[in-house]
């Protein structure tokens, strides 16, 4: 196999390794903002779940539940799980990163100092629009480094999409290795995340640049 | 009169903190509040402006009862959407000005008017510069809070409460944040909206401030009035005895 044979078939997997990477995105930041209020919820049952939901995903290994997501259905409930691989993934990691993302947004919002709230009830802002527009965006400004953090980890947890026989770019430099005999795949798999992370971290210190004109 | 707060009782778990309170305030009359510090002054403020809810009495604000105590003896306040309304005949500037961080000086000004009171943004950036001009920030419009000093920040907390147009602007101690060669700039502003008749309520410790500017001293301890009236009455010849006591102290 050529060179070009290993990086024209390994691209494809590098597209399916965005494809998780957006989507665990696009779906676990909104869910984490969800969570963290449903936290502060006034009905203690909802309160509860909610804990009980940050500490399983966070006292388990996501490989596991991604096991879970992938065949628990089959086992719990005896359903097919064909044409269910990519959905169970996707689901797998926006939950596991929600309550991540969760836990980083409740120390940001439990940061902001009551004199912010009480300014804004004073001056007559609704629950929401005190949250919308005095509470959210200075959240958001002192977060960032936490989040750099994890979206950087996404980026390497994607290989763990292996567990399921997804054919990102680190199952493949494997099938590709072993039938090949070569260590090539294994260096572009690590070449390509760690250029995916470098654009990452740039993005991101991009942003927090962009937040800096105010302390 | 502006506000008439009638019997107010407030406890934090078993503290009575305020004990059976009832004071009036009428158009262009300036209050000060002095007392030791847990006397319940800030509390009191706090009730008037609706950040903390009183346990029993009657809030009534420009002649509209706001709360009020049923038969049991617990005070009811109107519904949410209609305190709003009596939100907006109060300001209150905060002893750490509680500015946002996140918005300039112009849009601390003009962000609840034109969000809250739906005003049109040409009119509240038109009464926003104004109010910057009197207090002598003109300049400071477009600047961001944490560029300022704290004397700063406190003439824009002033202006942003004024920028609402309430009817009357209560002060928890304005000044106790401040470097002493700070505190003259915010005193002048208060003095110079004490000039134009504007309704207010000063928590402070600056005694010679409430002495020249007040019409009316309220001495409070221990949660309640312990004497009121004519600033030069209540500090050249106090009646009682607490009273005295608490004043010799400045006069060292």
């Amino acid at each position: 196999m050529t060179l070009i044979t290993m990086l024209t078939t390994m691209s494809e997997g590098m597209l399916r390794t965005i494809g998780i990477f957006v989507l665990t995105l696009v779906g676990s930041l909104p869910l984490g903002m969800i969570v963290a209020l449903l936290r502060k919820s006034r009905f203690s049952v909802i309160r509860l779940l909610i804990r009980v939901y940050i500490s399983v995903i966070r006292g388990t290994p996501l490989m596991l539940q991604l096991l879970v997501w992938y065949f628990g259905p089959y086992y719990l409930f005896g359903w097919s799980i064909r044409g269910w691989r990519f959905p169970a993934l996707i689901l797998g990691f926006i939950v596991n990163y929600a309550a991540y993302f969760a836990e980083i947004y409740r120390g940001g919002i439990e940061s902001i100092p009551a004199g912010q709230y009480e300014a804004a009830e004073v001056l007559g802002y609704s629950k929401g629009q005190t949250f919308m527009r005095i509470i959210l965006p200075q959240v958001i400004k002192r977060i960032m480094p936490s989040v750099t953090n994890e979206v950087i980890t996404l980026v390497k947890d994607t290989s763990l999409a292996f567990t399921l026989a997804y054919q990102e770019v680190f199952s493949l430099a494997k099938q590709i290795s072993a039938s090949q005999t070569s260590f090539m795949p294994f260096l572009i798999a690590g070449i390509f995340y760690f250029v995916a992370n470098y654009v990452v971290a740039f993005i991101m210190e991009r942003i927090e640049k962009a937040l800096d004109y105010y302390k | 009169m502006i506000i008439e707060m009638k019997n107010i009782r407030k406890h934090f778990g078993g503290l009575e903190v305020l004990k059976d309170i009832s004071f009036v305030v009428d158009s262009g009359e300036v209050v000060s509040i002095i007392g030791p510090s847990g006397s319940g002054k800030s509390t009191l403020l706090r009730c008037a402006t609706f950040l903390e809810t009183i346990d029993g009495g009657e809030i009534t604000y420009m002649g509209e009862r706001a709360a009020y105590t049923v038969e049991d003896g617990k005070a009811v306040y109107v519904p949410h959407h209609e305190l709003r309304h009596f939100r907006s005949y109060c300001g209150l500037v905060f002893q750490q000005f509680h500015l946002f961080p996140h918005y300039s000086v112009l849009k601390n000004l003009i962000d609840a008017p034109v969000e809250v009171q739906k005003r049109s943004r040409e009119e509240a950036v038109e009464t926003a510069m104004g109010l910057l001009r009197k207090m002598g920030i003109e300049d400071k419009a477009d600047a961001y809070p944490y560029q300022l000093s704290g004397g700063q920040q406190q003439r824009v907390a002033i202006a942003r409460a004024l920028a609402m147009k309430p009817e009357i602007l209560f002060f928890d101690e304005p000044t106790s944040a401040l470097d002493p060669e700070l505190t003259g700039e915010v005193l002048k502003v208060i003095r110079q909206l004490a000039d134009e008749r504007m309704t207010m309520v000063v928590v402070t410790h600056e005694m010679p401030f409430a002495k020249a500017v007040s019409n009316r001293v309220l001495f409070m301890d221990g949660g309640v009035i312990v004497e009121q009236g004519h600033p030069l009455q209540v500090f050249d010849n106090p009646q009682e005895d607490r009273t005295k006591q608490f004043l010799r102290v400045f006069e060292r």
